[in-house]
């Protein structure tokens, strides 16, 4: 196999609310330049195609797969991945027994913090379809669904349960 | 393996051109990009990012018309109101499309070019009567979309050219269901799927995985039209197979596939058409 033929173009973004400047291969994946060129390895590689959400990151304020999205589209606009996320957001998934290997749980932990700041988009989607790209293989679902629920109901008191958002 | 940047239709067609035959336009990339560190080698290049042009941003409710610029995304039409509202089969149809993830990437253009049978985004859209604007340097064409494929992942588009909008008529549909069956709810490829829509230009039925391209069940459609007795899902069969042709794959069986089809369309149907289903009386008016 013939060694890949590099292009590099220097782009500018925001990650983490801090303006960055890097220089990424034309062809290379954001998830790469997260890991191996600015260091932020919270955010990890499952299965490399876009099935299982371990790599999840917000772009513009919506989750992605970083596996799937060309380092070159984040040009210009801004990133936050699991190390924007302060410790004290993971109580409500610790008391429920949310995590259990952790492989998944980077990408759970974005997807859940997104939904705790858009509740709104519970009038239309369940908890469970919005946190469907993020796969756990532990089967450890009942958990994080039920530690969001709670984290969400804690954060909106006027809002009432049906009892169908799950 | 490069993927080029260009900030204008004209930028983009030059380097699709100078780029001739082997570059190819993207916009989610949610496609090209799996499993990339094993398959950037193995395609010639370049690729053209459409995703920095302004031009092809957003979608927008003419009188007549919901036009979706070539990158508007599944989530876009998901999070409109108004395309809930009107147009219910998009959004239904758009929340099948893998996960939050990937519908937040992913174009409905994309999903047409990328011409794969299984396509979700393609039978909702041609079961509205969409058309595709493509654009080259010179020219423009519109072309509607059950006439936008000429076989398995062969489009009918000059080469060079970039879809640059989608234009789908507001009309309103009395009925519409949107069906896909897979191996799970969500992050699963179809196995068999159709898109199904009443208006005042007729009944509009069609399918995904079915053929090798998505296609439109005309003789189906045409039976809906005039009101043809259908007795059971195994009678649809014949008027399917005029249009469809399944195969055997990885995802699941020819057999399999046109006998779920057959079922859950006559399941559909039976209770909206009162000559579906009439010998058995369990739809008599």
């Amino acid at each position: 196999m013939r060694a890949p033929e590099t292009h590099s173009t220097e782009i500018h973004l925001v990650v983490n609310g801090e303006s960055t400047r890097v220089s990424v291969d034309t062809d290379e994946r954001l998830l790469d330049t997260l890991r191996l060129r600015l260091g932020l390895t919270g955010t990890k590689e499952g299965c490399g195609e876009g099935e299982c959400g371990a790599c999840t990151v917000l772009l513009d304020g919506l989750p992605v797969n970083a596996c799937l999205v060309p380092a070159v589209q984040a040009a210009g606009r801004s990133v936050e991945t699991i190390e924007s996320i302060a410790p004290d957001r993971l109580g409500h998934m610790l008391e429920s027994g949310a995590t259990q290997c952790g492989a998944c749980t980077p990408g759970v932990v974005i997807s859940s913090h997104w939904v705790r700041e858009n509740p709104h988009l519970l009038r239309t989607h369940s908890i469970r379809e919005l946190m469907a790209g993020n796969l756990c293989r532990c089967t450890g679902y009942d958990g994080i669904v039920e530690g969001l629920a709670a984290a969400i109901d804690a954060e909106n008191p006027d809002t009432h349960d049906n009892g169908e958002r799950a | 393996m490069k993927i080029l940047t260009p900030n204008s239709i004209p930028e983009a067609l030059r380097m699709l051109k100078d780029g001739s035959p082997d570059a190819r336009p993207i916009a989610g990339a949610t496609d090209l990009l799996v499993h990339w560190p094993d398959q950037r080698t193995s395609h010639a290049g370049p690729f053209v990012d459409l995703s920095r042009i302004d031009a092809l941003r957003g979608h927008r409710w003419t009188e007549d018309e919901l036009v979706l610029g070539a990158l508007t995304t599944y989530w876009d039409i998901i999070t409109d109101p108004r395309a809930n509202d009107e147009l219910p089969i998009l959004p239904r149809a758009a929340r099948t499309v893998g996960a939050v993830q990937i519908q937040t990437r992913g174009t409905w253009a994309g999903n047409i070019a990328n011409a794969s049978p299984a396509a979700d985004g393609v039978p909702a859209l041609m079961a509205l009567d969409a058309e595709v604007e493509t654009a080259g340097e010179n020219d423009t064409a519109r072309v509607p979309l059950d006439a936008f494929y000429l076989g398995y992942k062969q489009l009918n588009m000059q080469p060079g050219w970039i879809i640059t909008a989608i234009h789908v008529p507001r009309r309103r549909c009395d009925f519409s269901s949107f069906i896909k069956v897979g191996t799970r709810n969500a992050q699963a490829i179809t196995k068999v799927g159709a898109a199904v829509t009443h208006s005042d230009a007729g009944w509009r039925v069609v399918a995904n995985s079915m053929a090798p391209t998505v296609r439109r069940c005309r003789a189906l459609e045409d039976a809906l039209d005039r009101g043809i007795s259908i007795a059971s899902p195994d009678a649809l069969i014949p008027l399917l197979e005029q249009d469809l042709a399944p195969i055997d794959d990885i995802r699941s069986t020819a057999a399999y596939r046109m006998n779920v089809l057959a079922r859950v369309l006559f399941h559909e149907l039976a209770p909206v058409c009162p000559f579906i289903g009439t010998t058995s009386g369990r739809n008599a008016p």
